[in-house]
């Protein structure tokens, strides 16, 4: 609770910083010309409706995929082959959700905590890195610091390949193939992290409350973890979260570093399922289907959960 | 700055630069040193392998590798042709949540990322099913309007998957683009309706400049992303390995040299190759527009 208020209160915060730079001056001039003109929205009722038409048709684009999914997930194998696509049939949903969780030896449930234990310690280590070295980018001027920025930014373009291929070499020559620390350690460096943790804290942390700190005799470990640390909640909120959210979503390093199946995530899991229907002779679609769906829940309650901190940090990262 | 203190600061990034060696560094290295290689079957193939060093000749072999070139070449064609119409979807979008009332663009805004959020993997499988002649709702629909399509015949493979990228990338450019629009001073429209500029005009002639910076941006995150494509194919090979072959895009051959024909030295070099041709592209996408700018 204490973490979502020290949010809103950054939040808006930075919100006034931003609308007080915006609105200064020209904006009063705005409004008394928006006086007398009608708004634009009132001006042209059709072009209005066309707007408004084009957005809710994109929208259907996006969501119908999600309720076909939803749908199918409630079919039995007959259902889904002999009903319409895009109508409830016989509900077998809590059928299915059985079937997920037993089917060979209940190895869904395993591989739904790999992903939780990857994403999550891995990006709250990540994370924790991240703001530390952001911090000590965005306010310390110590020779080489250039350096490691470019680094940081540099390592934004090189391939995936490139970077997988060896660190398999690499940790199949220190026994670390096919354990959890395989996913875990490379999660612990993200550049992209250190990127944003850098912008945030040039946002949030001002020279003066540091310097004011120092006077009053803080050390720079006890500055970073009581004061910086708790003013970053929502610069740290958003990097977890990103970090989080790719995390879940990675593929080609799991699938490269993960041999055994009882490491797998559950993308590699369902990517396994996903060809195993038409490989042998047991058809698991709506396996498939509702394991599918539920590797969506997690991502969707935490991005309504935070959306109103993603948001912002999927466009600054992307923009600054 | 006090000297003491420049240290304190620099050492709050030692973790990170430790690991950035370790994870980023050394595998380069690793890397560039294993292209350096080739393993090879002493006497008659009884005799065990040795590694040799071959200097440039796995670089040489993979500038010469048609199927690595093909396959590059395939995503090269391919960027240029799914990305320009994602990024125009979107900004037609990002144009379109700004000429709506601040709570109706915050209602499609979400609606528009929901597949943002979902798993490249998930958002395959989903849309595989859907193209599935036996599952899928799409082939029954095209019956209906007398189309007799099939999704994973080799001439609609690129658009089946052009259009699960595009599915999947609209919300994300469209916010970006968006947010970029916010920042365009309103008093500019304001002039620009005084003057008798209709809303396209002003569309067209001030937003669309003003968010070139953005779309430059968004364009060259989905060309670094797309020479890099791996999920989306992997998991159409998984149901037609016939259309998608498993040299169909660089990474797919990368792995595989790897991991099937069990050859690192290639692979290493072609990843160097992948690397060197990414900067390079990277490097000519960003010279070229902003010469624009000029």
């Amino acid at each position: 609770m204490a973490l979502t208020e020290n949010m809103k209160e950054n939040g808006t915060e930075n919100g006034t910083e931003n609308g007080s730079k915006t609105a200064a001056g020209p904006s009063g001039g705005g409004t008394v010309r928006r006086r007398t003109r009608p708004d634009p929205a009132a001006r042209s009722r059709g072009g209005q409706r066309f707007v408004l038409l084009g957005l809710a048709l994109a929208s259907a684009y996006s969501l119908f995929p999600v309720y076909w999914l939803v749908i199918a997930a409630t079919k039995d194998q007959v259902g889904l082959y002999q009903s319409n696509g895009l109508w409830f049939s016989d509900f077998h949903l809590w059928e299915n959700l059985q079937q997920v969780f037993t089917y060979e030896g209940g190895i869904f449930l395993r591989w739904t905590a790999n992903s939780f234990l990857y994403a999550g310690v891995g990006s709250l280590g990540g994370t924790l890195i991240a703001l530390a070295t952001g911090y000590g980018l965005a306010r310390f001027d110590f020779p080489g610091r250039g350096v490691v920025f470019a680094a940081v930014v540099g390592s934004f373009l090189i391939p995936i390949a490139l970077l997988t291929l060896p660190l398999y070499l690499m940790f199949s020559k220190i026994g670390l193939v096919d354990t959890p620390w395989a996913m875990l350690i490379p999660c612990l460096i993200n550049p992209f992290s250190v990127y944003l943790a850098k912008v945030y804290t040039e946002a949030a942390i001002p020279f003066e409350l540091l310097e004011a700190a120092r006077i009053d005799g803080a050390g720079e470990l006890r500055i970073f973890f009581s004061i910086v640390l708790r003013m970053m909640t929502t610069g740290g909120a958003t990097v977890f979260l990103l970090a989080f959210v790719n995390t879940w979503n990675a593929f080609f390093l799991p699938l490269t570093v993960l041999r055994g199946q009882e490491n797998w995530t559950l993308n590699l899991g369902l990517y396994n399922w996903s060809g195993k229907r038409v490989e042998s002779g047991i058809d698991v679609t709506s396996l498939v289907l509702t394991g599918a769906l539920l590797s969506i829940v997690p991502m969707a309650i935490m991005m309504v959960a935070m959306r109103r901190y993603w948001r912002t940090g999927v466009t600054m990262g992307a923009l600054k | 700055m006090i000297r003491s203190l420049r240290w304190k600061g620099a050492a709050f990034t030692v973790p990170f630069q430790l690991g950035f060696v370790f994870l980023y560094l050394l595998p380069i290295g690793y890397a560039v040193h294993q292209s350096l290689f080739l393993q090879k079957q002493s006497g008659l193939g009884l005799g065990g392998a040795t590694t040799e060093f071959v200097g440039l000749e796995n670089y040489q072999q993979g500038l010469t590798d048609s199927a690595f070139m093909t396959s590059i070449l395939r995503v090269v064609l391919f960027a240029c042709v799914q990305i320009p119409f994602m990024l125009i979807i979107s900004l037609i979008l990002a144009l379109f949540l700004d000429a709506v009332t601040a709570k109706a663009a915050g209602r499609f805004r979400i609606m528009l990322l929901v597949p943002y959020m979902i798993p490249g993997v998930v958002a395959a499988i989903v849309w595989i099913n859907l193209y599935s002649p036996v599952v899928g709702p799409l082939t029954p629909l095209g019956e209906l309007f007398g189309l007799d399509w099939n999704f994973f015949a080799p001439s609609m493979v690129w658009p089946a998957i052009g259009n699960l990228l595009t599915w999947h990338g609209i919300g994300y450019n469209m916010v970006i683009i968006y947010s970029a629009l916010q920042g365009v001073p309103r008093e500019l429209f304001e002039a620009a309706r005084l003057d008798g500029a209709s809303e396209l005009r002003i569309a067209l002639s001030i937003k669309v400049p003003f968010v070139r910076g953005a779309l430059v941006l968004t364009a060259l995150l989905s060309v670094i992303q797309m020479l890099q494509i791996f999920n989306e194919p992997a998991l159409f090979r998984n149901i037609s390995p016939e259309t998608v072959s498993d040299s169909f895009t660089p990474i797919m051959i990368i792995y595989n040299q790897a991991f099937n024909a069990a050859n690192y030295h290639y692979a290493a070099a072609l990843s160097v190759l992948l690397a060197l041709i990414l900067g390079l592209a990277s490097f000519l996408f960003y010279r070229l527009t902003s010469r624009e700018a000029d």
